[in-house]
Parts: structure tokens; C-alpha cells; sequence
């Protein structure tokens, strides 16, 4: 299951269980009822740790062993079991500061970072008649809301007191009256609804699907054609929907060629319409079919699709109107549209131009085409957002295909990119392999449609700024044609006003949505944490990997609007910035070195990686296409796997029966320690993998390595042996490799696309990517960790 | 002349206050959620390039009239304009985007411009019509 490991428990000791009590006297804890608990809590004296002072540059050793867990914030325990969880809703600061000066003051940002349709084992599911929602400020009824009496309940957002209606008051889990706090709304911080029909504007709409392939000469050179007709052959039934799914096709080079696939057809009848300018559809209906009607034509459609352009001759590639064409198509219902495409679109509305000038790839100044060439996507995403229409970008180019516009398309309109650079079925097979096994996850995933999402925050914060995949339709309403449970958001947030007389605010984040069987439901995420007034508290309460996220969308902003000079100056200004804060507001002796609190101690080591990123990087050889994919995953995936693109974890292999090993659902997988991203680690009788989350393992054999381990986990006899192009552990019966393979099948599991094995040695081509992910060592254009510090350090003293 | 000069001024300073008015009443109505952000800014950037010339117009004809002092007090809202107008990145569906509009403060910012053309349009007006007045008399 996608999991990391749950933190660790706060540091209160645990409140002896309390029986439900027969006569309701009392009104439960609330937050109106904390000032007394929090009072006695001395939030520094609780949390020592987080604030243990360390040198950054005499301690060496500071990436904890295993992965890093989100700081728990400081509420008393009965309100902390409740809070919603990390890997859904995170704060960067987990104690927001009581007034904007105050923040200011301590120089870190403030946002949320959320990943709101997660795959959830345990998801508590409510069906009722009348939702809970406060009067004034539309808040869905939360564990954080105090209740007055029996009666009447306190918005914890606007803090309205509100009637509990009739029906609440019966708890049906329990089968008890009169407790409104014991039902499962108010008991679980993600929960959702079953939406009744106020909440939708048009009948739920069924799930709808349309394939858009690029069947020019260089298309059918990649062979990719054939593992799409393949995998959707494959996962035809798998497809989320009911019997009112619908598919269609359209293939397009010079012109766009609709497949009529209506039942009772022998066989799909294609309709070419070549009139680029004006794009019309040739028949009003049967080009998005019943997928359980027609299941027959759809199979034979993508069985014989790979041979039908087998000899094609087109160059030329009009994506415009391709695209204008699949918007008209699903405009009726909405959906999702899929378009693979390998080239620039050279032909008709959209035409591109090559703007990327190969010899300025790895100059040292600043990097220009960041943002788009021209309006025409970004237009038409916005019109298919209005009418509920996704669209999810595949591109599978080896030239470059100007990404930075292309990608407006699925930027506004709720879809994903992916990027499958110099893509071949031949030249490629790790890629082919990856492609096919992403493709799976993504025709079979959970989706939703026709969604919006709200993101309120108790009076007095306001959000200012989002990052994400969606259009912002209003000031806080996120519009979401689709949604799909590996999409990240994040937002910035600022204290309009004072939070005094708070001890604890609230965030909720509301996600109405359809879901693929035709049911309209809300699912709502609630965080509830603590106000404090004094500096260290908030640096005590600080989330480096929150931080670390949101910074990293903020730079991409910057780089797209400003300079991508300007966005690398600002991210080392902010830790600057935060170190000079600590220094001067919280520090009370003052020592030489460049002290950081122990919670926030990794946070140049993550900024370090960002500015050696590709998204961010200067002087090194970096394709344009590379650059704006790796800025768009920055913005939109969520923190756990982003954490892997700024700082992949490296782990030593050969000595795996001597590091901690766990029980994992019954299967004991080995847990070695994360080491330091340096060469000095990477000693020559190693074996090693690096974990750069959802593109590549690599498994480095050093050159001396034990001939032993080579033959027992690669079948080979000695180094010289191990072959180049390597991209499966062999399934040998020794207890090595099964331990090996367990352990990265363990880590495979963690994330939802499939990442290529590399075994590289010496030799291989690929060293020098891997070694560019050493984000500690120097290289031409780039400091060192430690020189990173010495210039922090510098910066921070003067 | 003099009086002919400053009378269409004073028509062309009407017309730029009747614009901000709209300006402002448009980015409320998308504050408050009455209209959307695509509506809003279709409207608001087919009224950039009239307000652009408008101001440009007052501010020649001023040039032209050799009023130095009130020249030079149109120049930096003109060339203001037109920084905006071609600034805007290419991928930009004009000065007012849509997608753009809500994030980073944009929407108070283009509120606060709004607010500030205005109180400058009224002061020009007034001065107009002093001048214009005088130029009368003076006839």
C-alpha cells in the first residue's frame, strides 16, 4: 500500500480512557475549552528536541536512518488523535504564528500542502439526509467544532453558533441519542459524503474517456501504438465507470481521422475530415460510443490501429485542431481526453516553433521560453475546464517539443503530463517498460469528475496564492475537471488579522466530485493546529519538507514570471533569511558556526538539491523540454514523492543482513540506514541503490565489490561481467537476491508509477547522471554542501 | 484654441473616469463572486487599448498646446500604460488573464491601480476645468 511510515505519537502522556458517560453533564473538549490544557502545556519545554541548536558545520552526519516523519503538532492528545493526517493535509508550520509581523519576523513561509484524493485504506463513508454545515461560512461539521450544549454547535472557522439539526442527534453507529460529538463526522478529520442532489447542477455525468493519438511517420517510427492499443486491450474492463462508460478514438497527422464505432457496424468505419481550418465533426454521434454496447468494434479498433498508419508517410502534425475537435466531441458530458503526441505540432491553429537554442543548453546565464509561446492552449484548456473536459498530455519526443506551451493544456485544465523523452519501443526497452506499466496505473486509477474543491481557514488567514494542476475560478473555488488520486496542490497563505484570543485555527479542504459509478460525493479533510505568539515556538514547530515544497513551487512561479536567476537567488535568501531569524530571535548564546534548530537542520541540504535540481540548475547541460517537465512535477506532485526529485535516498546493498530488517505485512524486509549523497560514500567495495523516486533506481556495483554478491544477486561471475544495459535483478534462489529484491519491491510499492532499474558500474553511460544526483560534492558549476554552508554561514553573520 | 485644447481634454478626462469606475466595479463584481474570472477579464482587457489611447490623447494634447507642467504630470501614467500593455508575456491572454488573476494577489493589485487612475483622473479633471475656465475668460 502507498504509505510512509505514521509519525510518532505527541509527547503527552496518554489520558487513561475515559467510558462514555451516562449522564451528559458535561459538554465534550472542545477547542473552547483548551485555554486551561494549553495553558499548562509550555510548548517549548515539550518539544526540546525540535529545537536542540546544532552546527551545521561540525555535525556531519544529520539525515535521520529512515524516512523522515512530519512533525506533530502541539494540541493536546484527545485533539491530536483526531487531526487529519500528514500524508493528506500538511502545514509548513505546524504552530501558526498569532499576527503577520510575527510571521515576517521568523522569514519562513507560510502554506498548506495537500493531496486531497489519496488512496485511502481506511476512508469512513456517510450517508445522510441533511449534511452539517455552519450558516455563515459553509464549514462541513468537523472533530474541531465545540458543542455548546446538546444543541448547538460553534463554527471552529467563522465561529457562528449553529442549530444541530433533528436528525443529527441520533447516532447510528452506536445507535444512542442525544450524543451529536460520537458521530462519525465529528469523530474523523477525512470523511466523505454522499452528496444529495442540491449539490450537483446537472445529473452526474457517466465516466467518459477519448484517446488522441499522434499517427505521424515519427509517431509509428517510436512504435508507441502499439503498447497503447495493447495496454487498453488489456485493461478494457478495468477501466473505472459503469455500464454508462463511454470511449472513443481519434488518430491524427495532417488530418484528423474520427472512428465510428457504432454498434452493429461489422466493423469501425474511419471518417477523415482533412479541413484543418474549420474543424467540424463528421457524424453527430457514434464517435464516443457505450463501452459494454460496443466492446467488440472497440477491440478490433485497437487491434488493427498499429497496422493501419504502418506505412504512413505525414510529417506534418496539427494538434490544434485535433485538440478542437476532441473538445466539441466532449463538450455535451465532459471527460477525460488522453493525447499522445511525439513532435511539435507543425499544421493549422497552435503551430509551434522550435525556440530552444541548443547551444545555450548548459550556459551559466539565465534561461529563456520558460513560459508560453502563445495563448491558443491556455485558451482552449479553459474552455474545456468550463465544460468539464480534462486533458492529460503524454509526450513521447526525442526533439523538442515545447513543452513549456503544450503543457498549458492540461496545466488549467485539471490533467497530468507525462514525459517519456526519446522514446522507442527498440532503442528504449527500459522506457517501453515504464511506459506500459505507468499507462496501466493511469487507465486504471480511481478518478473523479466534474470536481471543484474549496480550501477554507478559520478567520483572519486568507490564501493568496495556489500551486497546482487546476483554474482558479473564484477566490478560494479550485476547478477541477478531474481528479486523480496522484495530484498534489499546495497554496500560500497570510494573516489578514491578528489571531488573538485563538489557541488552535482550522484548515478544511472540501472536494465535491463525481465519481466514476455516477455517485456525487464530498470528501472533506480537516487540520486543526496550534497559535503561538512567541518566535521559538514557531520555529519549534517548523516542517523542513512542507517548507522545502512549497518553496519549491514558489521558485517555479518565479522562474516562469521572473528569472530563473532571480527564482535561485530567492530560495538561498530563504534559508538565509531563516537562519538569520533563528539567530537573532531565538538563539540566546550566541556561538560561532551556522547554527540551525535541530528541526529545521536539513533544510539547506534540501535547498542545496533543489538549485542542483534540473528544474533549477545552471552550467550543466540540461534540455529545455527537461527543464519546464521536471518545474512541472515540482508544482504538482505531492510532498512525499517530491521529496525524492530534491534529495534521493541512497542505500548501501551488500551489507543488508546487518541493517535493522522489519516486519512488513509478514514479510521481514530489510531496512538499511539512508546515507549522505556524496562520492566519499560510495566506496569501491559497495554495491548501492539510489531512490530518485517515480524515474529510476540505479544500482551502482562498485568496482571492488565481493564477486560473491555479483553471483549471488546478479548472476554474473565478476564486475567486469555485469552488462551495461541491465534493468531486472535476475530471480535467483539465494538469499541475497531475495532479500534485495524484496527490499526494492518494498520501495516500489510505495509510489504509483513504475520506476526503471539501472545497474550501472564504472563504465556505464548513465554514471554521469548518477552522479550528478551527489547533490554534497562540487562540480564545475556548482558548490559543494559544505561550501554551500560556508556561503550560508557568511551570509548569515554579517 | 486654448479653450477648444482644454475642453476636449476635459471630455477625454470624463471618459477615463467612467472607465476606472467600470475597472473597479468589474474587479469588485469578481471579488464577490457576481461574475467569473473569464467574463471579467474578457471585459476588462476589451477596455485596455481605448484607456491606453485615451491617455495617450490627453497627454499629446497637452504636448501639442505646450502646457509643460501638466505634460509632464500625464507622462508617467501614459507610459505606464503602455509598460503594461507590452509587458505582458506572450502565453498571457492579455493584461487581465484569467488564470492569473486570482493568484498572487493580482486581483488587489489591479483594485489598487484602479483606485489610484481614478483619484489621478479626478485631479486632472478638476485642473482642466480650471484652466479651462480660465483660458475662457481670458477669450
Amino acid at each position: 500500500m502507498l504509505g510512509v511510515p505514521k509519525p510518532s505519537p505527541v509527547l503527552l502522556p496518554p489520558q487513561p480512557y475515559s467510558l462514555p458517560s451516562q449522564q451528559y453533564q458535561q459538554p465534550p473538549i472542545g477547542p473552547a475549552q483548551l485555554s486551561s490544557s494549553l495553558a499548562a502545556l509550555s510548548l517549548q519545554a515539550q518539544a526540546p528536541e525540535a529545537l536542540r541548536v546544532v552546527n551545521l558545520l561540525q555535525e556531519r552526519n544529520l539525515l535521520p536512518p529512515g524516512p523522515i516523519p512530519a512533525p506533530t503538532p502541539c494540541l493536546p492528545q484527545d485533539l491530536q488523535k483526531l487531526n487529519c493526517n500528514p500524508e493528506v493535509f500538511r502545514c509548513t508550520l505546524t504552530s501558526i504564528p498569532q499576527t503577520q509581523s510575527l510571521l515576517n519576523k521568523a522569514r519562513l513561509p507560510l502554506g498548506l500542502l495537500l493531496h486531497p484524493f489519496k488512496d485511502l485504506s481506511q476512508l469512513p463513508v456517510v450517508t445522510s439526509s441533511s449534511i452539517v454545515r455552519c450558516r455563515s461560512c459553509r464549514t462541513y461539521i468537523n472533530p474541531f467544532v465545540s458543542f455548546l450544549d446538546q444543541r448547538r454547535w460553534k463554527c471552529n472557522l467563522c465561529y457562528r453558533v449553529n442549530d444541530v439539526p433533528e436528525e443529527f442527534m441520533y447516532n447510528p453507529v452506536s445507535r444512542s441519542y442525544g450524543e451529536p460529538h460520537k458521530r462519525p463526522e465529528v469523530q474523523n478529520a477525512t470523511i466523505e459524503f454522499i452528496a444529495p442532489s442540491e449539490y450537483m447542477l446537472r445529473p452526474p455525468q457517466p465516466a467518459v474517456y477519448l484517446f488522441v493519438l499522434d499517427v505521424s511517420h515519427n509517431a509509428v517510427e517510436t512504435g508507441y501504438i502499439d503498447v497503447v492499443c495493447q495496454s487498453l486491450l488489456e485493461n478494457l474492463n478495468s477501466l473505472p465507470g459503469d455500464s454508462r462508460t463511454k470511449i472513443g478514438f481519434i488518430t491524427f497527422d495532417s488530418m484528423i481521422h474520427f472512428y465510428n464505432l457504432q454498434e452493429g457496424l461489422s466493423q469501425p468505419q474511419m471518417l477523415i475530415v482533412s479541413d484543418t481550418e474549420d474543424i467540424f465533426l463528421p457524424t453527430p454521434d457514434s464517435l464516443l460510443v457505450n463501452l459494454s454496447e460496443c466492446k467488440e468494434l472497440v477491440q478490433d479498433l485497437l487491434k488493427s490501429l498499429p497496422q493501419m498508419f504502418a506505412k504512413t508517410m505525414e510529417t506534418q502534425s496539427a494538434l490544434g485542431p485535433a485538440l478542437q475537435a476532441a473538445f466539441k466531441l466532449m463538450s455535451p458530458t465532459g471527460g477525460r481526453v488522453s493525447i499522445f503526441q511525439t513532435q511539435l505540432p507543425t499544421l493549422g491553429i497552435g503551430a509551434l516553433g522550435s525556440r530552444e537554442d541548443p547551444n545555450q543548453r548548459s550556459s551559466a546565464k539565465d534561461v529563456q521560453h520558460l513560459s508560453p509561446a502563445t495563448d491558443f492552449y491556455k485558451k482552449l484548456a479553459l474552455d474545456c475546464s468550463g465544460q468539464q473536459v480534462a486533458v492529460d498530455l503524454f509526450l513521447l519526443s526525442a526533439q523538442y517539443c515545447d513543452l513549456a506551451t503544450l503543457g498549458c493544456i492540461s496545466r488549467y485544465s485539471a490533467g497530468s503530463v507525462f514525459f517519456y523523452p526519446s522514446y522507442h519501443n527498440q532503442h528504449t526497452p527500459a522506457q517501453t517498460e515504464r511506459f506500459q506499466k505507468d499507462l496501466k496505473r493511469y487507465l486504471t486509477r480511481k478518478i473523479g469528475f466534474e470536481a471543484v474543491m474549496r480550501i477554507r481557514c478559520t478567520k483572519g488567514l486568507s490564501i493568496h496564492t495556489f500551486h497546482g494542476n487546476f483554474f482558479v475560478r473564484s477566490t478560494d473555488l479550485l476547478s477541477l475537471p478531474n481528479i486523480n488520486p496522484d495530484a498534489g496542490f499546495a497554496v500560500q497563505m497570510s494573516i489578514e488579522e491578528n489571531l488573538l484570543d485563538m489557541q488552535v485555527v482550522s484548515f478544511q479542504a472540501a472536494l465535491l466530485y463525481t465519481s466514476s459509478k455516477g455517485e456525487r460525493r464530498i470528501r472533506v479533510h480537516t487540520l486543526c493546529l496550534p497559535v503561538v505568539n512567541s518566535i521559538s515556538d514557531i520555529f519549534a514547530g517548523a516542517d523542513v519538507q512542507a517548507i522545502t515544497g512549497l518553496l519549491a513551487s514558489m521558485a517555479v512561479d518565479r522562474s516562469v514570471t521572473a528569472s530563473l536567476t532571480d527564482a535561485r537567488d530567492a530560495m538561498t535568501n530563504a534559508v538565509i533569511d531563516s537562519l538569520t531569524s533563528y539567530r537573532t530571535s531565538v538563539l540566546a548564546i550566541q556561538q560561532p558556526g551556522l547554527l540551525a534548530p535541530a528541526c529545521l537542520r536539513l533544510l539547506p541540504l534540501y535547498i542545496l538539491g533543489l538549485l542542483k535540481q534540473k528544474a533549477f540548475r545552471t552550467g550543466t547541460s540540461t534540455r529545455l523540454d527537461d527543464r519546464v517537465f521536471a518545474m512541472c512535477q515540482l508544482k504538482c506532485q505531492p510532498l512525499a514523492y517530491l521529496m525524492y526529485l530534491v534529495h534521493p535516498s541512497l542505500y548501501r546493498l551488500d551489507t543488508l543482513i546487518n541493517e535493522g530488517p522489519q516486519n512488513i505485512d509478514d514479510h521481514i524486509i530489510s531496512q538499511p540506514r539512508v546515507l549522505q549523497l556524496s562520492v566519499e560514500k560510495l566506496i569501491r567495495e559497495g554495491v548501492f541503490l539510489m531512490d530518485t523516486g517515480s524515474v529510476s533506481f540505479y544500482f551502482w556495483v562498485g568496482r571492488n565489490c565481493n564477486p560473491v554478491f555479483l553471483r549471488q544477486v546478479l548472476g554474473v561471475q565478476s564486475y567486469a561481467d555485469v552488462p551495461l544495459n541491465m534493468n531486472h535483478l535476475p530471480e535467483l534462489d539465494t538469499a541475497e537476491s531475495g532479500r534485495t529484491r524484496a527490499f526494492i519491491g518494498w520501495l516500489r510499492e510505495q509510489r504509483p508509477f513504475y520506476s526503471v532499474l539501472h545497474v550501472i558500474g564504472e563504465e556505464s553511460p548513465l554514471k554521469s547522471i548518477f552522479m550528478q544526483n551527489m547533490i554534497e560534492d562540487r562540480t564545475e558549476s556548482a558548490l559543494s554542501y559544505y561550501e554551500f554552508l560556508l556561503h550560508v554561514q557568511q551570509q548569515v553573520s554579517k | 484654441m486654448e479653450a477648444a485644447v482644454f475642453i476636449l481634454s476635459l471630455i477625454d478626462c470624463c471618459a477615463l473616469i467612467f472607465l476606472s469606475v467600470y475597472f473597479i466595479i468589474t474587479l469588485s463584481d469578481l471579488e464577490c463572486d457576481y461574475i467569473n474570472a473569464r467574463a471579467c477579464c474578457s471585459k476588462l482587457n476589451k477596455w485596455v487599448i481605448p484607456e491606453l489611447v485615451g491617455q495617450a490623447l490627453a497627454t499629446v494634447l497637452m504636448l501639442v498646446s505646450m502646457h509643460w507642467f501638466i505634460f509632464l504630470l500625464n507622462v508617467p501614467v501614459a507610459s505606464w500604460n503602455v509598460y503594461r500593455y507590452v509587458k505582458v508575456p506572450m502565453g498571457n491572454m492579455g493584461v487581465f488573464d484569467p488564470t492569473e488573476i486570482h493568484n498572487r494577489g493580482q486581483l488587489k493589485s489591479h483594485m489598487k491601480e484602479a483606485m489610484i487612475k481614478l483619484g489621478f483622473h479626478l485631479l486632472c479633471f478638476f485642473i482642466y476645468l480650471y484652466s479651462m475656465i480660465l483660458a475662457l475668460i481670458n477669450d
